[in-house]
C-alpha cells in the first residue's frame, strides 16, 4: 500500500526533474528567507534608532542593563584576557629571541591586543556571554507574552525594554575591551619580564615609544564600539522576532551568537582594512 | 528594592570608571611605568646620529643595563644630539674615557647604548660627559657603503 | 444601548488562513460580552484586534468611537491606557514581585508619589485577595494567583474596558469560583464594560449578559444565554459546541482532522503536488 502512494510515484518518474526542482526550490527559499531576515532586521533597526535617544529619559533602565550585559561577563573577560596576556607573552618572546628583540615584547603584546585581540576576543566571549542572554531573556518575555502585555498597558517594548539592553551593550563593549587588553598586557609582563628575564624598562618603554593613543587606542574603541551595537543589535533583534516557543528561544539564541560572532569578524577585516590601510 | 538598585547604580559607576581608567592608561599613562627603579648619577653623551634610540633606552655595560636614557636635545651649536643618561649608583666607577656606542638589539631589536670601558684611572662623576662615542650604525650607509667598496676594488 | 465596540464588516487573514470573514459585532457598554468559539476561531486575534496590536485587512473596529485601525499611534496609546487586558497566562513580568507588577503601569504613566502607588497596588492586591503575597516573584505563585495578580495589574490604571484571554482555562474549580466571582462583581462595581473570550460554557452562561458564538470566521450565533439554549435545536453547531457532543460527520471540523489523520498515514493522496510539498518541508530548516 505504501509504495503506491503517488508522492513515491511521482518522484520515480521524474526523478531528475524533481531533484532539480526541488534543490532550485530549496536555494530560493533559502535566499527568500534571507532576504527577508534582513528586511526585517532593516525595519527593526528603523524602528530601534528611532527610540534610542528617548530612552535616555530613563537612564535608570540603561544602568540595570550595563549590570547585567557589562558587569555581570566581567570575570570571563578579564579572566580570558589575563590567559591570552600570559600566551601572547610565551609566543611572543619565543619568536622575538630568535631575532635578539626580546626587548619589543611588551610593544607586540601591547598592539595585538589594543589593536586586534582587545575588541574581537572581548566582542566574541561578550557574544557567547552576554548577547546569548539578552536573546534569551526577550525570547522568552515574548513566548510569555510579557512584551505583548506591556503593549498593551500602553508601554512600548522597543523603548522600554530593547533600547535600554541596546545601550548597555554599546557602552560596555569599549570598556571591556579596555580592561581586556591591560589584563593581557599586565600577562604579557608576567610572563616576559618576572618568568622569562626581559627587562621591565624595555618592556613598558617600548609600549609607550612605539603605541600612539589615536591610531592604536581610539581605533580600538572604534572597533568595539561598533561591534557592540552589532551584537547589540543582533541580540535584541533575535530575541525580539523569535518564534515563540522553547525550540524558537534556543534557535534564536544560537542564531545570536552565530551571526554576531560571523559579523564581528568580518567587520574586523573590514575596519582593519580601512583603519590600518588595506 | 531602592537599596539593590542603589548598589547596582554603584557598581556600574565603578565599572564605567575603571573601563575608562583602563583606556586612560593604554592611552596617556605609560611614562609612569619603568622610570622610577632608575636612580644615580648622570652623564651626557653626543652623537651625530642616534637612530631609533630614545627615552627609557637602556645603557648596558657587557650586555648588562645598568642606566637608562633620560632624554634626547640637539645641541643648538653642533646640531648633534645630546643624549642624557642615567647610571645606576652602584655603577661609580666606570673610567672616564669609556665608550659609548649606539647598538641595536638583534636585526631588528631597539636600539640601545654600550659602555666600554677605557683605562683612565679618574671614574665618571654626576654630570660628566663621555666624549668618545660611536653612533647608530644604519644599514643603508652600510650596505652603499659596502657596494662603493666593491665598486672601486673592481 | 449604543455599542462600546463595534465591529464592522471586519476581515482578518494570517497568511492565507482567513480568521474572521466580514465580522460584524456590537458590544455594549457596562455589560460582560463573551465571545466563544472552538479552539482556534481566533478569540485571542479578536482581543488583539480590539486593543489595536493588530489591523485587520479590511473593515473597521470602533472603540468608544475611535477608530482602531486607523487611529495616530498617539490615539492609539491614550485608548490603551483605558483598557484593561488579562492575558490567558497572566503574562507577568518575571523578574519583578506582584507588588511591582501591579505598580508597573502606574510608574509607567503616572507621577504619583511612592507612598501613593504603593497605596493603590495594596489596594488592588486586596481587590484580589492576595495582599498577603504582595513580596513574592511571579515564579513563586501559583497559576491561579498569578492569573489574579495580572488582573490587580490590569486594574491598575482603572481601565473602563477589561478584555480576559480564557480567564477560566486550566484552573481548577475553586479558582474558576474565585474568578468569575470577580469579573461579575467588578463589572459591577465600577461599571466596567468587560469582553471575555473563552470556551467554557458553563462559567460564561453563568455571568455573561450577551454571548456570540464564533464559528469559521463568522458569528454563527448570537444573543443572552437564555436566548442561545432556546435557539440550540436549530443550529446543528450551536449543539454541538454547547452540549460538547462528539463529532458527527456532519461536522466540518470532524472530516478536516479525519482527512489529515488519513494523509498522514498514506491512505489518502494529498492534495498539492509532491514537489511543492517537499521543499516547502525544508523552509523550515532556514
Amino acid at each position: 500500500m505504501y509504495e503506491q502512494s503517488p508522492i513515491a510515484k511521482r518522484c520515480t518518474v521524474n526523478r531528475w526533474v524533481c531533484a532539480l526542482a526541488n534543490g532550485l526550490a530549496a536555494l530560493g527559499q533559502g535566499f527568500l528567507s534571507a532576504a527577508a531576515h534582513m528586511g526585517q532586521m532593516g525595519f527593526f533597526t528603523g524602528q530601534l534608532l528611532w527610540r534610542l535617544l528617548p530612552a535616555w529619559t530613563r537612564p535608570r533602565l540603561i544602568i540595570q542593563e550595563i549590570y547585567a550585559i557589562g558587569v555581570l561577563s566581567l570575570v570571563i573577560i578579564l579572566i580570558s584576557g589575563g590567559f591570552v596576556g600570559l600566551v601572547l607573552g610565551l609566543q611572543g618572546y619565543n619568536i622575538l629571541s630568535k631575532f635578539n628583540a626580546t626587548e619589543s615584547l611588551g610593544v607586540m603584546v601591547a598592539l595585538s591586543l589594543v589593536r586586534e585581540l582587545g575588541p574581537v576576543v572581548t566582542a566574541l566571549l561578550f557574544a557567547g556571554r552576554a548577547g546569548s542572554a539578552v536573546t534569551a531573556e526577550i525570547a522568552l518575555m515574548k513566548t510569555t507574552e510579557q512584551l505583548s502585555a506591556m503593549e498593551m498597558m500602553a508601554v512600548d517594548p522597543i523603548r522600554r525594554v530593547i533600547a535600554p539592553r541596546f545601550w548597555g551593550a554599546v557602552i560596555a563593549m569599549p570598556l571591556l575591551a579596555g580592561l581586556f587588553s591591560l589584563v593581557g598586557i599586565a600577562g604579557g609582563y608576567f610572563i616576559g619580564v618576572v618568568v622569562l628575564g626581559v627587562d621591565s624598562a624595555s618592556y613598558w618603554g617600548q609600549i609607550q615609544q612605539q603605541m600612539q593613543p589615536v591610531d592604536d587606542v581610539m581605533n580600538g574603541v572604534i572597533k568595539s564600539l561598533v561591534f557592540g551595537g552589532v551584537i547589540g543589535l543582533v541580540a535584541v533583534f533575535e530575541g525580539f522576532n523569535a518564534e515563540p516557543t522553547s525550540l524558537g528561544i534556543s534557535r534564536a539564541t544560537t542564531r545570536t551568537v552565530v551571526l554576531s560572532s560571523l559579523l564581528v569578524l568580518g567587520l574586523d577585516f573590514i575596519l582593519t582594512a580601512w583603519m590600518f590601510g588595506a | 528594592m531602592m537599596n539593590t538598585q542603589r548598589s547596582i547604580e554603584i557598581v556600574v559607576g565603578a565599572f564605567v570608571l575603571a573601563g575608562i581608567m583602563a583606556l586612560l592608561v593604554l592611552t596617556f599613562k605609560w611614562s609612569d611605568f619603568g622610570t622610577s627603579s632608575v636612580s644615580g648619577y648622570t652623564v651626557t653623551a653626543q652623537f651625530d646620529n642616534i637612530g631609533g634610540l630614545s627615552d627609557r633606552s637602556p645603557i648596558k655595560l657587557s650586555g648588562v643595563t645598568i642606566g637608562r636614557v633620560e632624554h634626547i636635545q640637539i645641541d643648538p651649536k653642533t646640531f648633534e644630539a645630546v643624549v642624557t643618561m642615567v647610571i645606576a649608583s652602584q655603577y661609580n666607577n666606570l673610567p672616564k674615557d669609556s665608550f659609548a656606542s649606539i647598538y641595536t638589539a638583534g636585526l631588528l631589536g631597539a636600539q640601545y647604548i654600550e659602555i666600554s670601558p677605557g683605562g683612565d684611572t679618574q671614574v665618571l662623576k654626576n654630570g660628566d660627559k663621555i666624549t668618545m662615542t660611536q653612533s647608530a650604525v644604519v644599514l643603508e650607509k652600510i650596505i652603499s657603503k659596502f657596494l662603493f667598496n666593491k665598486a672601486a676594488g673592481q | 444601548m449604543k455599542p462600546y465596540i463595534q465591529f464592522e464588516q471586519l476581515s482578518f487573514a494570517r497568511g492565507r488562513n482567513l480568521i474572521f470573514d466580514r465580522i460584524d459585532l456590537a458590544i455594549p457598554q457596562g455589560k460582560i460580552t463573551a465571545i466563544m468559539g472552538p479552539s482556534g476561531t481566533g478569540k485571542t486575534t479578536l482581543l488583539r484586534l480590539i486593543g489595536g496590536q493588530i489591523k485587520p485587512q479590511s473593515g473597521r473596529v470602533m472603540v468608544d468611537g475611535l477608530d482602531m485601525t486607523r487611529a495616530s499611534s498617539k490615539a492609539l496609546l491614550a485608548m490603551r491606557r483605558r483598557l484593561g487586558m488579562l492575558f490567558q497566562n497572566g503574562a507577568l513580568f518575571t523578574d519583578l514581585t506582584a507588588a511591582e507588577n501591579v505598580a508597573f503601569p502606574l510608574r509607567e504613566h503616572t507621577r504619583l508619589p511612592e507612598s501613593m502607588i504603593e497605596r493603590i497596588v495594596a489596594l488592588k492586591l486586596q481587590a484580589v485577595g492576595l495582599l498577603a503575597d504582595a513580596n513574592q516573584m511571579p515564579a513563586a505563585l501559583s497559576g491561579g494567583m498569578a492569573r489574579r495578580v495580572a488582573l490587580a495589574r490590569a486594574l491598575a490604571l482603572d481601565p473602563a474596558l477589561m478584555l480576559y484571554d480564557e480567564p477560566f482555562t486550566g484552573q481548577d474549580p475553586i479558582n474558576v469560583g474565585v474568578l468569575l466571582r470577580l469579573i461579575a462583581s467588578l463589572n459591577q462595581a465600577l461599571g466596567l464594560t468587560s469582553v471575555l473570550v473563552s470556551h467554557d460554557v458553563t462559567e460564561v452562561f453563568a455571568i455573561a449578559d450577551l454571548v456570540f458564538v464564533i464559528n469559521e470566521g463568522r458569528v454563527v450565533a448570537s444573543g443572552s444565554p437564555d436566548e442561545l439554549r432556546a435557539q440550540m435545536p436549530h443550529v446543528p453547531f450551536l449543539r454541538q459546541f454547547l452540549e460538547g457532543a462528539p463529532d458527527d460527520d456532519q461536522s466540518i471540523a470532524g472530516q478536516q482532522s479525519a482527512k489529515i489523520f488519513a494523509t498522514a498515514l498514506g491512505l489518502v493522496a494529498p492534495s498539492e503536488p509532491a514537489c511543492m510539498s517537499k521543499a516547502q518541508s525544508q523552509s523550515g530548516a532556514l
